[in-house]
């Protein structure tokens, strides 16, 4: 993967022998994959592919997949009130406002809170799988569905964002309080969690089949 | 590996490879732990499922409406159901796993709503927050998981310390569940629930006496029904007695013991008592004995009814049970059976000393026909003479001892029977009406009218009579009058004290009143010396 025929133009920085640090843009003679090396420039780690990619993803879509779970079942938003208490999970937010007649609202509620960090999960599972393979197909829409999934990552914190400023401006001791409940943290460390995973797969390792397969053709 | 220009590019600083596990994997590792944590404390802290059936789903709705126990809450409803052939619903429920004992076979559940009832309002919270379920725990061991719900909340619930008893009332009056139950007219209790017989013939109604209360409830306690206000007006004046203005509204029960030395101990669970009308009646003492009677009238009863008093010399010592009418076909008349319960005790109460008439007889019943035998007569009377309403007197009569034979192995007894009182007064009546009826009023009244012509003839003659005095003889008179008027003037002056007439005259008297001293000196002279009438006057002794 290293070399490449001599009298060929190389394609990309790896063919060419070197590797490029992403802080600075300082060029470097490439080191052996997956071999820590710091950018003589500016001090930051340096790598031909983002190291441990692919375990790293995996780790993290897991943790995310395992933790999709409370974020659905416990509840993201407790309200205490004269009349009682009420937790609301996410769905059940989603089915008030569908029962109450809101559907644009809970068609969006439902999208962004539920949906997305499932189909970001799943998308990281299928780059992730793909990636292990080496497959070579679709690949330039594979690298298109990365950028959505890592664009798209940060939006999915709304709901915890409108928790949080409930949180902080309904408390009225004992005529109202909105806290966050468990169901929110677990949420918020899915969304996080597959931001991180977004972060560390190397969308490169995408196209490296297709360089080898063009290589040896 | 290429390396275009080592002078130009540096080499890289080269690290010792690192473990070959990445660190990552930690967090998965978390997630993971963490996920089972949440899902074993889940599995931990499952509660208990149950189904409780109600009629309608009214305020029931699924995931939100709470079970709540002393106000704290132990569950929720999962979800509302139509029962088997639509015959109501079933919630199924979530209780939580600490409340999960709670759920014994007598364990009730009810739907907890706004409620305004009689004297008190509940369950105002559930205007904003909505319906919950309510649940009292039972005492039972056993453990259930179905339940039948309550339609309405129960009054009492289990966890109370107190009793309940029964109480025995013709009719349920004004009373209704909840109902309040006073003693001294501090309220102690609750109509737990009421039921008709089974036959029909009166209702049942449950009551329940708060604990330290319950200690009041003797086997000899009354009740009675202080729904509204009893209105006494007597010759002392009105009296009004009412509990409390609660009753007034939705009723109530009162109850009292007596103050008998008898019977002190405490009235078990469930014991049945009966529930009188009244205060007066409750208190009054019970009549253990008691002895039928009938007595036959031979004048129509009319004033009389059932429970018309039965007295005996004004002492009420029972009350009518039955009116009879009966024809008698030998003397083809009918007379009139009045049926009475007599309860001898209250006459026995009222006896001074305690001294019973024939104290050797000690059967009630013997001596009653003794005392029939003595004279003993019943009487119809009437005691309000604005109703008419009447009564039975009982007195003994001496003029009618002996004259009746007792037919003792009678059964009711009979008690021959007197006319009298207003009859008696209105049969006189009748009699005089008929006397009056048989005066020849018609031939009188001719006589009248032909008195009154003649007396109007004659006035028309004494009219003119006295117009022709008034013509004839009243000038006439006045000449007369005159005259006698200046005869007058001139007897006055005649009569005067200075007129010589009456001076000769007082000379006269004078005169004569000396010529009467010297007749009488004649007459004494000649008392004592009757001879000189004969002899003359002899001279006086010297």
């Amino acid at each position: 993967m290293t070399a490449s025929p001599p009298d060929a133009v190389p394609r990309t920085a790896a063919e060419a022998g070197l590797m490029r640090c992403h802080a600075c843009g300082r060029l470097h003679p490439a080191v052996a994959h997956g071999a820590p090396a710091h950018c003589e420039r500016c001090g930051a780690p340096l790598h031909l592919r983002k190291r441990d990619d692919l375990a790293r993803t995996w780790a993290l879509v897991i943790a995310a997949c395992i933790l999709y779970v409370p974020a659905n079942v416990l509840p993201v938003m407790v309200t205490q009130s004269v009349v009682g208490t009420q937790s609301d999970t996410i769905m059940s937010g989603v089915i008030y406002l569908w029962i109450t007649g809101s559907w644009p609202l809970a068609a969006l509620i439902f999208f962004a809170s539920v949906m997305v960090p499932l189909l970001k999960i799943i998308a990281l599972v299928v780059l992730a799988f793909s990636a292990q393979r080496r497959s070579t197909w679709a690949v330039q829409e594979r690298t298109k569905l990365y950028r959505v999934v890592e664009f798209v990552g940060r939006w999915s914190m709304i709901d915890i964002f409108v928790v949080g400023v409930l949180a902080a401006l309904v408390q009225f001791g004992a005529l109202a309080t909105i806290g966050a409940g468990p169901g929110a943290i677990a949420f918020g460390a899915v969304v996080v969690l597959t931001m991180l995973a977004a972060e560390a797969f190397d969308p490169r390792s995408l196209w490296d089949p297709v360089h080898d397969w063009g290589t040896a053709r | 590996m290429s390396v275009p220009d080592p002078d130009r590019v540096p080499e890289a600083v080269v690290q010792k490879k690192r473990r070959s596990l990445p660190l990552v994997w930690i967090v998965p590792l978390v997630a993971a732990l963490i996920g089972a944590w949440l899902g074993v404390r889940a599995y931990l802290e499952r509660g208990a499922m149950i189904e409780i059936s109600f009629q309608t789903g009214d305020g029931l709705e699924a995931g939100k409406t709470k079970i709540k126990y002393k106000d704290v809450e132990v569950g929720v409803v999962q979800s509302v159901a139509l029962a088997d052939k639509g015959v109501g619903v079933v919630a199924s429920a979530e209780i939580a796993k600490p409340a999960a004992y709670l759920l014994r076979d007598d364990t009730r559940f009810w739907v907890v709503r706004p409620r305004i009832s009689g004297g008190s309002v509940s369950g105002l919270g559930t205007l904003l927050a909505g319906a919950y379920l309510a649940l009292d725990p039972g005492k039972l061991e056993k453990e259930r998981r179905k339940f039948v719900g309550l339609e309405t909340p129960p009054v009492v619930t289990l966890d109370v310390p107190g009793t309940r008893y029964v109480l025995r009332a013709d009719d349920l009056g004004s009373l209704d569940v909840a109902a309040p139950i006073y003693f001294r007219r501090v309220q102690v209790g609750q109509v737990v629930s009421f039921a008709l017989d089974e036959d029909g013939r009166g209702v049942d109604v449950k009551i329940f006496i708060k604990a330290p209360y319950d200690q009041y409830v003797t086997a000899n306690t009354r009740f009675w029904n202080a729904s509204g206000f009893d209105v006494n007006i007597d010759t002392s004046g009105v009296r009004i007695d009412t509990q409390s203005v609660v009753s007034l509204l939705v009723g109530g029960i009162a109850f009292q013991t007596p103050e008998e030395p008898a019977l002190p101990t405490r009235a078990t669970e469930n014991a049945a008592f009966r529930l009188y009308a009244d205060r007066g009646s409750a208190l009054k003492n019970p009549d253990y004995l008691s002895e039928d009677f009938v007595f036959v009238f031979h004048e129509p009863v009319r004033g009389l009814s059932v429970g018309s008093p039965v007295e005996f010399r004004g002492i009420e010592v029972g009350e009518v049970t039955g009116i009879f009418a009966e024809f008698d076909p030998v003397s083809n008349v009918f007379t009139s059976p009045v049926e009475a319960r007599v309860y001898p005790e209250r006459l026995r109460k009222h006896l001074r000393g305690g001294v019973l008439p024939h104290a050797a007889i000690t059967d009630t019943r013997e001596r009653i026909v003794f005392l029939i035998e003595h004279g003993l007569r019943a009487q119809l009377r009437t005691s309000n003479l604005l109703t008419g309403a009447r009564y039975v007197a009982l007195d003994v009569v001496s003029q009618a001892a002996g004259k009746v034979k007792v037919d003792a192995s009678r059964r009711p007894l009979e008690v021959p029977t007197v006319g009298g009182g207003l009859p008696e007064l209105e049969a006189s009546i009748n009699r005089i009406a008929a006397k009056i009826e048989k005066l020849p009023l018609e031939s009188i009244s001719a006589d009248a009218r032909q008195a009154l012509q003649s007396l109007d003839r004659t006035l028309k003659s004494a009219d003119q009579l006295v117009t022709r005095v008034d013509r004839e003889v009243t000038p006439e008179a006045r000449a007369t009058l005159e005259g006698a008027r200046r005869s007058l003037a001139a007897m006055e002056v005649t009569l005067a004290n200075d007129a010589p007439l009456q001076l000769g005259l007082r000379a006269t008297l004078d005169d004569m009143s000396r010529a009467a001293d010297s007749l009488r000196a004649l007459v004494d002279y000649l008392e004592r010396h009757p001879e000189s009438l004969i002899r003359g006057k002899r001279k006086d002794a010297p």
